[in-house]
């Protein structure tokens, strides 16, 4: 039954009214937001504008080009991350809170890798060869530690209450974080230096962009494009979907369901793992946190795009990238919110309140086995 | 379940397996994982950072019972066998033993290699403990060589008694291991016990049983095993059989309560705080404040199956709402309310909070509902601290000078007075307690755990399951708020790092530990967690686990979903869900093995 279905079939209650305030409030806000940032970019002394927010200003073409592609490029790590809660929702149906810890996993074993390998010289000497080592480190622990946590903590407790596998999974995520913490230390570690050219704009069509976001974006679209391939094309992605549609059924047809499991457990968390990688292109830094935020707002994205549909995961974390970096200054700054930049996590968790508010399906629908549309 | 099920009646054994007669690739995977979670334990730095917590003075530290616990426990599990209705049982013996020294000794090799390594290598890049001090805790100083092949025979015979633990009586069983749990138990609470005994005048006491530098006597160590062994054999049987009392007039009359024990817990209550130092009224205090919050949770979750990962957001809207009201120094609104008109304000506020937060997650999926509740949990954070709402709130330099709790009428409960505000909190978690109980059984209680197990029956049956859940949540939000306006009191000041997800995790943990849906299993819950290990800010007895308890925390969080789901002292029903696979399968093999009696019986021969 849908939420549509259910809501013709009862009388409107004092819930549903006080959420139908709420999607139109949310909304009207958004659009009051956007048309006074319209009003400012016309004229910032115009009556209007200044009326909602006595300090408004135009945001230069050079600003905002600036906010959007980092918002793209954080989009695209929110999106590999998204992958995996996606696939791992597809298969088992539940939400795998620790994947973000995977990420974090990554990163952090990256940057020990690539420390090591400036040590040695190899990153000033042949930067290519030592991100490539890096990348293929951080993947396999990132895919190590999501089989790992697959096995022991999640296996055993396949077919009980849907609860209770988020529950063990928050618990791995604590786990896992202060593990980092124990072992490794606490606080912010960071990446080497980058090599000049990646730290210079590069000129594309109407946008400057910096070259270590271009890299983001490249190699997040060629994951995506090979985890397409192997999804769609191969045999084991074809085994995934008949798992994530009806397992029993599967397993009929002579899938080796557990492996299949295990096989979506690994590819999800070698994304995360190359996601974790460029967090540290990105940002330079990585504490035991860094997988906490992230991983949430991943989870946001892959309900943004429709949980359980792949190309929706990479669209939904380019949309609330994008939104989350732009919105404080298109929405909030208009609105007269003072440092609106200290709102931005708050934005991202807007975002998936006014989405399973307004469209609890995704952006892209939802893909998944009729027993879990009930 | 079935594990302990048939003990009784598994009355002949098949003889005992060949000592070597092992499932050996199981063996050396066991040992493997021994080896593992002794490196593991190592490297977090257990044995040396706790080393300065003495259990029996010159014998054992918490450092190294933190090492020596894994492989018993292991050599132990990996000889266990679920026994099932009609399978054959072999008798203990040499098997068990030798399955024992295998594991225990692998893992024990698998020590004297980080030793080796220790010494030889330097990885202390990554690994910030990776340093001579661990080394020095692992060889005690005596060199590689020494403490290498010290651990691989330890290990092996600490493996050893694991295993033999098969081979001793139930009765042997339950002494040792009370045996064990006295003493750890008594050494954890040592600060707490020396705060008690001076306000009882026990001092004597306490100097018997520990040394002067911390840490138990070997002499008192040997009263308190004579005190558990005492203990189990003439008063076990008796607890056992009052245990049992009690859980039968349960069963016929749930609303019932336990009338004797109610009044000596009151008493207690009343009296106790009289006698305590300021140590452990400070302690006690935060134990109910936690209590509190894991009381109102235990609602949202324990009986109605809401999964509210952003439940803090209700104790910082206790704790703002309250500092706004009483502090002369808040910015913005400061109406400067005394602590019981602030209190109204405060539930109020709850009140709308949790409306407000409930009603567009209510109808979501149980999951999502919990990743958007955690949303709301981080958003109340984040706007409290920022710059916008910092009109009101403070900020991230919050707000300063709350004065205490003025209780009309009766008293000035000064939050530096840790007596007067452990007052305040057994108030308000006795009102807490009574609701629950009196709510658990309650026509709306009984809707809760009925949408909790099925909403779409629940609805069926005629149940308007999104008033109910509002209900739950509502209520949850008033018992945290009252959580949150003490915790202002006491503390004079509010921050907005006082109430990270962190928070939410750790309170999540005291009710599944405890027990969910049970008041007794989450007071439980709060006591050893909070009490022993620490909140997520506040310092437990055993300080020197602050840097440990997340961690630990994490791995029960984990242990008890896989392993008892129910927590420590379950509720009868929720038990009996979790566990109803097993029931039927029990069901079921029993069955059969009563067909299969019967067939035998009529000589005739069951077809293939």
């Amino acid at each position: 039954m849908t939420t549509a279905m259910r809501s013709k079939a009862r009388p409107r209650t004092g819930v549903d009214w006080f959420l139908t305030f709420l999607r139109v409030l949310l909304t009207g806000l958004v659009l009051f937001g956007l048309l006074a940032f319209l009003w400012q970019q016309i004229d910032p002394d115009n009556p209007l504008a200044s009326a909602i927010n006595p300090d408004a200003n135009r945001l230069s073409w050079d600003a905002f080009q600036g906010l959007v592609i980092s918002g793209l490029s954080q989009g695209a790590m929110y999106g590999l991350i998204a992958l995996g809660y996606s696939m791992v929702y597809g298969v088992l149906g539940f939400i795998n809170f620790a994947h973000g810890e995977v990420f974090m996993v990554g990163a952090m074993t990256g940057m020990i890798t690539s420390n090591k390998l400036f040590e040695a010289g190899v990153w000033e000497d042949n930067f290519l060869l030592a991100i490539l080592i890096a990348v293929l480190v951080s993947v396999i622990c990132s895919t190590v530690t999501a089989v790992v946590t697959e096995r022991i903590a999640y296996r055993p407790l396949r077919g009980s209450p849907r609860l209770i596998p988020l529950i063990t999974s928050i618990g791995v995520s604590f786990f896992i974080q202060n593990t980092s913490a124990v072992l490794l230390g606490p606080g912010a570690k960071s990446y080497p230096r980058l090599p000049d050219w990646l730290r210079d704009d590069i000129g594309i069509g109407p946008f400057d962009i910096e070259g270590k976001k271009l890299l983001v974006l490249v190699v997040a679209g060629v994951s995506m494009g090979a985890l397409w391939y192997l999804v769609e094309r191969t045999k084991t992605g074809k085994a995934m979907r008949a798992v994530a549609e009806d397992k029993e059924i599967a397993s009929l047809m002579g899938i080796d369901v557990d492996r299949t499991i295990v096989t979506t457990f690994a590819v999800g968390g070698a994304m995360a793992g190359v996601a974790g990688i460029l967090w540290g292109i990105l940002f330079g830094s990585v504490t035991e946190f860094t997988g906490f935020l992230p991983g949430i707002k991943a989870f946001s994205a892959a309900v943004v795009g429709g949980i359980g549909n792949l190309g929706g995961a990479m669209a939904g974390g380019l949309t609330l990238g994008s939104s989350e970096s732009l919105a404080p200054q298109l929405v909030l700054e208009p609105l007269g919110v003072t440092g609106h930049t200290q709102l931005k996590d708050a934005v991202a968790f807007l975002v998936l309140i006014f989405v399973l508010l307004v469209k609890p399906t995704g952006l892209f629908g939802e893909r998944l086995s009729a027993e879990d549309r009930a | 379940m079935s594990e302990t099920m048939n003990t009784d009646e598994a009355g002949v054994l098949a003889p005992a397996r060949g000592a070597f007669d092992q499932d050996w690739r199981k063996l050396v995977n066991w040992g493997l994982i021994c080896a593992l979670a002794l490196i593991f334990v190592s490297l977090t730095d257990m044995p040396d950072k706790l080393d300065k917590r003495v259990i029996v003075e010159p014998l054992l530290s918490m450092g190294y019972l933190s090492l020596i616990w894994i492989p018993v426990a292991l050599g132990n599990f990996v000889t266990r066998e679920v026994v099932l209705e009609g399978m054959t049982q072999h008798k203990k013996g040499l098997r068990e033993l030798v399955a024992g020294v295998s594991v225990g000794a692998i893992g024990g090799a698998g020590l004297a290699l980080l030793i080796w390594l220790l010494d030889t290598r330097d990885l202390s890049d990554p690994l910030v403990n990776w340093n001579d001090a661990l080394l020095e805790v692992l060889s005690f100083g005596e060199g590689v060589g020494y403490g290498a092949i010290f651990w691989i025979l330890a290990s092996a015979g600490l493996g050893l008694a694991g295993g033999a633990f098969h081979l001793l009586s139930a009765i042997a069983n339950r002494l040792l291991l009370a045996i064990a749990l006295t003493i750890v138990l008594t050494a954890s609470l040592e600060s707490a016990l020396d705060d008690i005994s001076e306000g009882f005048q026990l001092e004597w006491l306490f100097e018997a049983l520990f040394e002067k530098k911390g840490g138990l006597s070997v002499q008192g160590a040997i009263i308190l095993a004579v005190f558990a062994i005492a203990w189990v054999l003439v008063l076990g049987g008796q607890a056992k059989r009052g245990r049992a009392a009690v859980t039968a007039r349960r069963e016929l009359s749930p609303t019932k309560v336990n009338t004797v024990g109610l009044v000596l817990i009151a008493v207690a209550a009343v009296v106790l705080p009289m006698f305590l130092g300021r140590l452990t009224n400070d302690l006690f205090t935060n134990v109910g404040l936690f209590l509190l919050l894991a009381l109102g949770l235990n609602i949202v979750v324990g009986l109605a199956g809401i999964l509210d990962l952003g439940y803090v957001a209700f104790f910082a809207v206790g704790g703002y709402t309250a500092a706004i009201m009483t502090s002369p120094s808040s910015p913005g609104l400061s109406p400067e309310l005394p602590w019981w008109v602030a209190i109204f304000v405060v539930v109020f506020m709850a009140i709308v909070a949790g409306l407000f937060i409930g009603a567009p997650v209510i109808r979501m999926r149980g999951d999502y509902l919990a990743i958007v509740t955690l949303g709301f949990g981080e958003i109340i954070r984040l706007t409290v601290r920022s710059d916008w709402a910092s009109g009101f709130t403070g900020g991230a330099q919050g707000i300063l000078s709350i004065p205490g709790a003025d209780i009309v009428g009766v008293a000035t409960v000064k939050g530096t007075d840790p007596q007067q505000v452990l007052y305040l909190v057994i108030g308000f978690v006795a009102i807490a307690i009574y609701v629950s109980w009196r709510l658990e059984n309650s026509r709306i209680g009984r809707a809760w755990m009925a949408v909790r197990e099925d909403e779409s029956v629940a609805e069926a049956m005629g149940i308007n399951t999104v008033n109910s859940k509002l209900q739950a949540f509502v209520v949850g939000a008033i018992l945290a708020s009252f959580s949150g306006a003490i915790f202002a009191a006491k503390v004079g000041s509010v921050f907005e790092s006082s109430f990270k997800i962190l928070v939410s995790i750790v309170i999540l943990v005291i009710v599944i530990v405890g027990g969910m849906g049970r008041i007794a299993g989450v007071a439980a819950g709060a006591l050893v967690l909070v009490g022993i290990l620490g909140g997520p800010n506040q310092p437990g007895l055993l300080a020197e686990f602050s840097e440990f308890k997340l961690l630990i925390y994490g791995a029960l969080l984990i242990w008890m979903m896989l392993k008892r789901p129910e927590g420590l002292i379950p509720n009868v029903r929720r038990s009996r869900e979790l566990h109803q696979d097993e029931f039927l399968q029990d069901a079921w093999l029993k069955a059969q093995a009563n067909d299969d009696d019967d067939e035998a019986a009529s000589g005739e021969v069951a077809p293939a």
